[in-house]
């Protein structure tokens, strides 16, 4: 019942738009190792550059961070990579094939982008079992809403996602009732639910303490390899602990990029955060 | 298999809420009747015709308040023109106990004695077929089914809600009132349909026929309740609160939230339809009266003083403020209003959660740490069924 997201063959994958390449049509092909690749993306909002010919791209499984001052694009990038702003100039690409300036937001949610906003928006009235269920990948449509049955399979999924983001003992709480790091970790075990192929995380360890942020590096570290991450964040101790390659940002185009210690290391990344 | 479905109907009300229906349908189908008709009228066992119309009306309006309460306790959507599906379902029927009257009319013709009034010489087009009782269920049913479903269509793609929604059906259910008032429009203008004589070749005032059409309004009833219960603790249930609470929430995880809300309105509309068809032969009159704003403002007080998204809460309401009002209208017609209009505001203030939240608060405080957690699969804001809905 549950499809991988590169297999799906949404509706519109027929029409043409979307790809640069005629392969299997709306299939997410990663034959190149490649799984998001940004080229030469600026966008400006009345006159003020955002991103400035960011070029960047994402290994399968990779877990990358993107650190950078406040204006630096990270959201914006965000944004452009999930359709909700269209660049206007540069190519993004999801895979080999999905041209992502011209897709729209909910196909490129459903070709297998997940992504986690800054506020967490869980369904307060609702368990952190149903808030999983309500997630799932699946068929969405009113009738077969009204006559689903949970299968084993299905309760199987819901309760391997709470064993990772470590709610098993909630499970019957009410979202509402959670601290604010629980929800955090429901919103993510919800995009886990969707199985996308890559997570964007946008501050996700805002507001958690110290202990909460450490264990949801561990859930991060534990999910690459299946899943392609990319992380923006400000707490250094985070990124640190995550381990994997940084990206700096700086007025819109990547500043440097590396392990942790290389770019923090690196002259220009301490002039711009250290100012000049 | 049938162990797993033998469990889901049992969860559906609970053991309580079970054995609570059950003695609602005995008495209703079966203590009642006998007491109406074998009770000799001087004997004190006697339900007198007013007490089983009263039951009947009031049963009919409880339906409409479960409806309501489907759209405004679970999806969260408020509609003030409820009265409107309600009275259109009326309509419906009531043409067909217009055309039942037959000859025995005033001017004794087989044109309903308003259209020889009005000097008309044959029925218009949307009287056919009208004496066929099966026709007239498909356009009781129907007639609230389509109108709804293309006003919240409309009103749903186009994202309207909240408070506007709220007067958009209110205006709406005001200009079918106009629309009915008129002699023209073909429903007998400000009088409506009264004066009716049979119900499938029955006389509609026998006893029998009271009863009958009683323990068809606590079927009907019972039915409503048992069909929403299914609807709200069924995933779509789930996903219809997660669409009142978090909109654009749910639209993200990939679901269309203008079918969602599109199905349970048109459901409540239908479900207001069948209410009012019911209504129609047990009170006998049905005039345009119905479709006023303060009648449909009236339903969500019902629903607001039961409590909200309980769907017994909407069967007390409208059972406690519908007793309220036959005893105020008898004792103290002119200030009915005044006391609704205070019940309102006390409830708002004083009872967010109505009549069941009371009773909640009061359970709860008795047993403080009664383990409250409920079964994976029926956890909703929603409470059971308790026992309180045979009133």
């Amino acid at each position: 019942m549950i499809t991988p997201a590169i297999e799906d063959r949404p509706q519109w994958a027929d029409a043409s738009a979307g790809q640069a390449r005629a392969v299997t049509p709306g299939a997410l092909d990663i034959a190149h190792g490649v799984i998001l690749y940004l080229d030469e993306i600026s966008v400006s909002f009345d006159g003020f550059k955002a991103l400035n010919k960011l070029s960047l791209h994402i290994d399968v499984g990779e877990l990358r961070c993107i650190i950078g001052p406040n204006g630096a694009g990270k959201t914006t990038m965000m944004d452009v990579i999930t359709g909700k702003t269209r660049p206007d100039s540069g190519k993004a690409f999801f895979g080999q094939t999905l041209d992502l300036t011209r897709l729209k937001e909910p196909e490129i949610a459903h070709a297998g982008i997940g992504r986690k906003f800054q506020k967490p928006t869980v369904f307060e009235q609702h368990t952190v079992f149903e808030n999983l269920e309500l997630a799932m990948k699946m068929d969405k449509r009113v009738w077969r809403s009204l006559f689903y049955k949970l299968d084993s399979e299905a309760r199987g999924r819901i309760e391997t996602v709470m064993e990772q983001i470590r709610l098993t003992a909630q499970a019957h709480r009410l979202a509402g009732l959670l601290s604010h790091g629980q929800k955090q970790w429901l919103e993510i075990g919800m995009l886990l639910m969707q199985e996308p192929r890559l997570l964007l995380l946008d501050e996700p360890v805002a507001g958690m303490t110290d202990d909460e942020t450490m264990r949801t590096a561990e859930l991060f570290v534990s999910l690459a390899g299946q899943h392609s991450l990319v992380v923006v964040e400000h707490d250094m101790a985070f990124v640190e602990k995550l381990g994997g390659k940084v990206t700096v940002l700086h007025e819109g185009s990547v500043l440097a990029e590396g392990d942790l210690a290389t770019v923090q290391a690196d002259d220009r990344v301490i002039e711009v955060y250290l100012g000049r | 298999m049938r162990q797993s479905y033998t469990e889901r109907s049992v969860r559906l009300l609970g053991p309580k809420g079970w054995t609570a229906m059950l003695a609602f349908l005995a008495l209703m189908l079966i203590i009642v009747p006998a007491m109406h008709l074998l009770a000799p009228p001087d004997s004190a066992l006697h339900v007198s015709n007013y007490a089983v119309t009263l039951t009947g009306k009031i049963m009919c309006y409880a339906m409409v308040a479960v409806a309501m309460d489907l759209i405004w306790g679970y999806a969260g959507i408020l509609s003030l023109g409820h009265g409107l599906f309600f009275a259109l379902g009326g309509y419906a029927f009531g043409m067909y106990l217009m055309r039942q009257i037959g000859l025995e009319g005033n001017y004794h013709s087989a044109l309903p004695d308003f259209m020889v009034f009005l000097d008309w010489k044959a029925l218009p087009w949307y009287w056919q077929g009208t004496d066929n009782v099966v026709w007239a269920i498909v356009l009781t049913v129907g007639v609230p089914t389509v109108v709804a479903g293309v006003f919240g269509y409309f009103a749903f793609q186009s994202r309207i809600k909240g408070v506007y929604f709220s007067i958009i059906t209110q205006a709406l259910t005001y200009a079918a009132m106009l629309l009915f008032f008129r002699n023209e429009t073909g429903f007998g203008g400000n009088n409506g349909f009264t004066d009716f004589k049979r119900i499938l070749g029955y006389s509609i005032t026998a006893p029998e026929t009271r009863v009958v059409l009683l323990g068809l309004t606590a079927l009907a009833l019972a039915g409503t309740l048992l069909l929403g219960r299914w609807l709200v603790t069924s995933r779509y249930g789930r996903v219809l609160a997660a669409t009142r609470d978090a909109e654009s929430r749910v639209m993200f995880i990939g679901y269309n939230p203008l079918w969602y809300k599109l199905f349970i309105w048109t459901l409540s509309a239908a479900l207001c339809g069948v209410a009012g068809a019911l209504y129609v032969p047990q009170v006998g009159i049905i005039n345009p009266g119905e479709m006023s704003a303060a009648s449909s403002i009236e339903i969500a007080i019902w629903v607001a003083v039961g409590g909200r998204g309980t769907l017994i809460g909407a069967v007390i309401g409208a059972v406690v403020v519908n007793l309220a009002k036959s005893w105020f209208t008898v004792s103290f017609p002119q200030y009915w209003l005044f006391f609704l209009g205070f019940l309102f505001i006390l409830v708002t203030l004083f009872l967010p959660q109505g009549i069941v939240g009371l009773y909640q608060k009061l359970t709860q405080r008795r047993t403080p740490d009664a383990p409250n957690a409920p079964a994976p699969t029926e956890a909703t804001p929603s409470t059971p069924l308790t026992q309180e809905h045979a009133a």
